[in-house]
């Protein structure tokens, strides 16, 4: 009993991360109608990110989101100008086509510049506080990871707040519904564009550190986020953020109770399942509109 | 004010639009008729800039619209009522109104945009926190008739705004339109129901299988053997 409560409770901390890894792809795909297949890539590299800021300059890898999540806001912005912001003005059949093709050889890109400037390894940043443990009755909760659950529920919560006060914010929403009437409003949806994908860019950015701090990365990590962030999207829906982290935190725990009822194999079968049953069931996921 | 000339347009193969020529003068209603599939909404869209032309021009204030990016025409006061509305569904009645007010020349005095818009509509003031989705078809109607107003549009163009509403409540946008025109605002309305659009009409356009087939007053129009017949019923028809 005692190892299965630590288990469920192992799985939450990490759906956290898988939430905050879905609110940006389900923020650009939402927004521009476009899946950014890159998505697991972009965390690699905010993880990369933090692990250069914490080896080379010794910045604490919590305090490092501070830089990782501006330098991914910017390296998003560079990513929608050079590439993603000519397929946005297709049609929306060239537009599913060729954001894949594109999105598919950026992760190809991406994924061989990382094993060039840091090895195919295994990194993860050591902290002096890595073994810190509460323990709660016969369950001990790791202090690292309960930090990343708690500083990406704070995120989401920044980005909720960012999308219904901030003026853009809410011409990125409107965009999102009906990008026709956005135009007539008078928004620049091409900037709308920009801004959702910086944005999807640099909470992959900070997902990625938040991961590389808990777990760890490598250059191979990329496609396996992308499939739990696109689970995610497809079980919460769109059009939620908060909805999104919960659903994150849904596949965290499922994953754990297969692997716990099933055995470890289990673990990645579980959100493929949780897939085409949504999909059959509910198809605009638990909490879209 | 609102000149279009020689306008051609299209969706792929299929011609919507053979060479319309019309125009709009300042403080004017202008209504334009036409049955199903006339282009009246490619018309508008046109002119809003959704729709991109194959060929002919569009100059407001003698500045080329064609050259804008849709977004802009926004800018220079000319807003459109598109066809169902198409509102912001999920957002609340004050965010969608807000945004009506996007353009940077607007946004600042959105507060004061609003309370205009809310003493147009006062039943829109009391549901200003309801999500849209959750209004009857009237009032999501007044929020897009709202939205469009809070650009400070100085040309307002509606397509078919009382589609799928209630006679009463027809009158009661129409009547707002009256309104909204004395404050000076010129209104281009494409409108299913002809008596009522000619009769606020100043003047009108009949657009039949994309080519401009007549032109007057509303009165004129009215008298229109070919318009009693096409768009007001057999029973309209003059006995000899």
């Amino acid at each position: 009993m005692t190892v299965l409560a630590q288990q469920l409770l192992l799985g939450l901390l990490i759906g956290g991360l898988y939430g905050l890894a879905a609110a940006g792809l389900s923020l650009v795909f939402g927004v521009m109608r476009v899946l950014n297949v890159a998505h697991g890539e972009l965390i690699m590299l905010g993880g990369y990110g933090a692990f250069w800021l914490a080896t080379l300059l010794g910045v604490d890898p919590f305090a490092s989101l501070a830089l990782v999540i501006p330098g991914a806001l910017l390296l998003g912005a560079a990513l929608y100008w050079s590439l993603f912001g000519f397929v946005v003005r297709a049609p929306e059949e060239t537009r599913v086509k060729n954001s894949l093709l594109i999105g598919f050889g950026l992760a190809l890109a991406l994924h061989a510049l990382a094993v060039r400037l840091w090895t195919a390894d295994e990194r993860s940043i050591p902290t002096s506080y890595a073994g810190a443990v509460l323990t709660l009755g016969d369950v001990s909760i790791p202090l690292v990871r309960l930090a990343t659950l708690a500083v990406a529920l704070v995120l989401i919560g920044a980005l909720q707040l960012l999308l219904s006060r901030w003026r853009w914010g809410k011409a990125i929403r409107a965009t999102a519904e009906d990008w026709q009437a956005a135009l007539l409003t008078g928004i620049d949806v091409r900037r709308a564009y920009l801004l959702a994908f910086a944005l999807g860019t640099a909470l992959a950015g900070a997902a990625g550190a938040l991961v590389t701090v808990a777990y760890s990365v490598s250059p191979s990590i990329g496609l396996e986020w992308t499939l739990k962030a696109l689970i995610v999207v497809v079980l919460a829906g769109l059009g939620s953020m908060f909805g999104t982290f919960v659903g994150g935190l849904v596949l965290g725990v499922a994953e754990a109770a297969s692997a716990a009822t099933f055995g470890g194999p289990y673990r990645e079968i579980v959100g493929l399942v949780i897939f085409v049953i949504v999909l059959v069931v509910r198809p605009r996921g638990l909490f879209g509109r | 004010m609102l000149e279009i000339r020689g306008l051609e347009a299209g969706y792929g193969d299929v011609r919507a639009l053979s060479g319309v020529t019309l125009s709009i003068a300042a403080g004017e209603i202008v209504a334009l008729l036409g049955p199903n599939g006339a282009g009246k909404s490619t018309l508008l869209n046109c002119v809003a800039g959704l729709v991109t032309p194959w060929t002919g021009s569009i100059h407001w204030d003698g500045e080329d619209l064609l050259a804008l990016d849709a977004h802009l025409v926004v800018e220079r006061g000319v807003a459109l009522v598109p066809e169902g509305r198409r509102l912001f569904g999920g957002m609340s009645v004050q965010d969608n109104l807000e945004l009506g007010a996007f353009a940077p020349r607007t946004w600042a005095a959105r507060r004061a945009g609003l309370e205009r818009v809310y003493a147009l509509f006062p039943v829109l003031a009391e549901r200003r926190r309801a999500t849209v989705q959750a209004l009857s078809g009237g009032q999501q109607q007044m929020v897009a008739v709202g939205r469009a107003l809070m650009a400070s549009p100085r040309l307002l163009m509606l397509d078919e705004p009382s589609l799928g509403l209630a006679p009463r409540l027809v009158a009661a946008i129409l009547e707002v339109l009256v309104a909204i025109n004395r404050a000076g605002v010129a209104v281009f309305l494409v409108e299913q129901n002809v008596p009522a659009a000619l009769s606020l009409a100043h003047r009108g356009y009949v657009l039949e299988g994309g080519r401009i087939v007549g032109e007057g007053t509303g009165a004129a129009l009215m008298a229109d053997a070919h318009v009693r017949r096409a768009y007001l019923g057999p029973l309209a028809v003059r006995r000899p």
